[in-house]
């Protein structure tokens, strides 16, 4: 088959079922009198002028800011502690139970503790994210460290590749792909905990505007901010997915040619 | 792995060393946890931290029992074990049920790829305001919640299983003219199954995270209310013990999901890591 036609068919199949939808949602909603339930097209025009705006900078810029330190934090909280723990059989084997037992903690559960500590700032929400996603990263590292081939490792150390060598050309790439399963989860987990501890306790942010409007009943804008918050849950996991397919391409051609698909 | 262990020998070190016999994992890690409790006790009782944000251990613990002395506390806990169970539970037949439609037509994959992958990272919190609006306070938002943010993890898990079907074993199959059932019931099945309970582990403690997160926002009743509840009322060392707890709950539902894992995996081979999920 030809490029091009090759092309138009995967940009079909992935348009026919999503502009089906929309094209629904228009339909149904466009003379809704159901106060709840707005029409698309007051929607739409309201996200326009909602987030186009001011809001921008100051709801938008900061939920995302404190997105990406949080979870930047826990990523590097938890490859560095995961590496020393899965390297170290006596230390795993004693911090286990407590690590297990703080994964196994809803992660919300901690705002209102945090929050005692920390204030409702900034940092204590940054701290909040952290918290909360450092724990499949940290568990996910150990694993991957712990797991690490055996003849690789005796290999690399008969060639007397020890220290940091070691950590980048054998321990890092052989964990990577346990830690960038850690890391999905982690993402999630993270945007999730901007959303609730801006609801819980905030001034800005765009969990506090989504409560605002839902409180203060502006049905469009809270309509407009859900599909904001959707559609940064979106690109996140996309910009994530380009991350992997370029990281661990070698693991993914690993696996297909092991399957004998080539 | 074995205990001992041939290190290459260096010039003036000694050639070959035998470790010392290791304690056994159960003893390491109870000692882990004894003493994590003395530095949650030590921490604040040697003012490193202030006690008011920060009780002793014995305190937390002293909360939690004296709360769990009361009907309101257990009232609570079943609350939120309900909405988790009610919600994964839904999640479970409605993942397992479509993934296996999905994964096993090709044009049904292929129509609904694209918007899956769109629908799936939407937080499931962002429903929050949503879901009060529309279904008011109290169980039927949870379980909106709940179920969103479990079904998709199942779904997805179920989708790759399915995709996973050998080559061969598929040609096997229709070499001896299995039907659509007993195909689905011997071939696509077990091919799936360690991915589907991939799907309820992850599902699992997704939705016990939300079961919680509810009421902790107000839209639902149980623990994550009480919690609440009691940082409103600066009853500081209870939010301690009720948090304490619900990790507790976190993890009878990690153990659970592994031991249901594998007791259904038995018969399994190979252990497949949760990558590409």
């Amino acid at each position: 088959m030809n490029p091009v036609l090759r092309w138009g068919r995967t940009l079909g199949f992935a348009l026919t079922l999503p502009v089906i939808l929309v094209t629904l949602w228009w339909v149904w909603s466009a003379d809704s009198t159901n106060y709840y339930a707005p029409p698309l097209q007051t929607i739409l025009t309201t996200f326009g002028d909602v987030w186009f705006s001011e809001r921008l900078r100051a709801d938008v810029l900061p939920s995302v800011t404190r997105l990406a330190i949080g979870y930047t934090g826990a990523v590097v909280v938890g490859v560095g502690l995961g590496v020393l723990l899965g390297a170290n059989r006596t230390l795993r084997r004693v911090t286990e139970p407590v690590l297990e037992f703080f994964r196994a903690i809803p992660p919300p559960a901690l705002i209102p503790i945090l929050f005692l500590f920390a204030g409702i700032g900034d940092t204590a929400k940054v701290i909040v994210i952290v918290s909360g996603a450092v724990w499949p990263v940290l568990l996910n590292t150990v694993e991957g460290v712990r797991a690490v081939d055996d003849v690789l490792s005796d290999t690399s150390r008969s060639y007397g590749i020890t220290g940091l060598a070691r950590l980048r050309h054998l321990v890092l790439p052989a964990a990577s792909p346990q830690i960038v399963a850690g890391m999905r989860q982690a993402l999630s987990i993270s945007i999730i905990l901007m959303v609730i501890s801006e609801m819980f306790a905030s001034t800005n942010g765009l969990g506090f505007s989504v409560i605002q409007f839902q409180r203060s009943f502006a049905i469009p804008e809270m309509w407009s901010g859900i599909l904001l918050l959707g559609l940064l849950g979106f690109v996140l996991s996309l910009l994530f997915q380009l991350f992997e397919r370029r990281s661990l391409r070698w693991y993914h051609g690993l696996r297909r040619s092991q399957r004998g698909e080539n | 792995m074995s205990t001992t262990e041939v290190r290459p020998a260096r010039a003036g070190a000694e050639p070959v060393r035998r470790r010392r016999p290791e304690l056994p994992s159960a003893v390491l890690g109870l000692g882990g946890l004894v003493g994590f409790a003395a530095l949650l006790e030590l921490l604040p009782r040697t003012g490193i931290v202030s006690a008011e944000y920060f009780p002793p251990f014995s305190e937390m613990v002293r909360a939690l029992v004296e709360a769990a002395g009361t009907d309101r506390f257990w009232a609570a806990t079943a609350e939120t074990v309900q909405a988790w169970g009610i919600g994964l539970g839904i999640a479970l037949v409605a993942g397992i049920g479509l993934g296996l439609l999905i994964g096993s037509v090709e044009l049904l994959r292929r129509f609904t790829a694209s918007t899956i992958e769109f629908l799936r990272p939407v937080p499931s919190v962002a429903l929050i305001p949503l879901a009060v609006l529309l279904l008011g306070l109290g169980l039927q938002s949870t379980l909106l919640l709940v179920v969103y943010a479990s079904f998709w993890q199942i779904l997805i898990q179920v989708i790759y299983g399915v995709q996973d079907v050998d080559p061969v074993a598929r040609e096997t199959a229709r070499s001896y003219h299995l039907g659509r059932w007993a195909r689905v019931r011997y071939l696509i099945w077990p091919t799936a199954l360690p991915y589907v309970m991939t799907g309820v582990r992850l599902g699992a403690a997704v939705a016990l995270i939300l079961a919680v997160t509810a009421g902790l926002v107000g839209i639902g009743t149980g623990l994550g209310a009480e919690i609440a509840l009691a940082q409103s009322s600066n009853a500081v060392p209870l939010v301690y013990g009720l948090v304490i707890f619900t990790g507790l709950l976190g993890v009878v539902v990690n153990l659970a999901a592994r031991a249901l894992e594998r007791r259904t995996l038995a018969w399994h081979s190979s252990v497949r890591a949760d990558v590409g999920g």
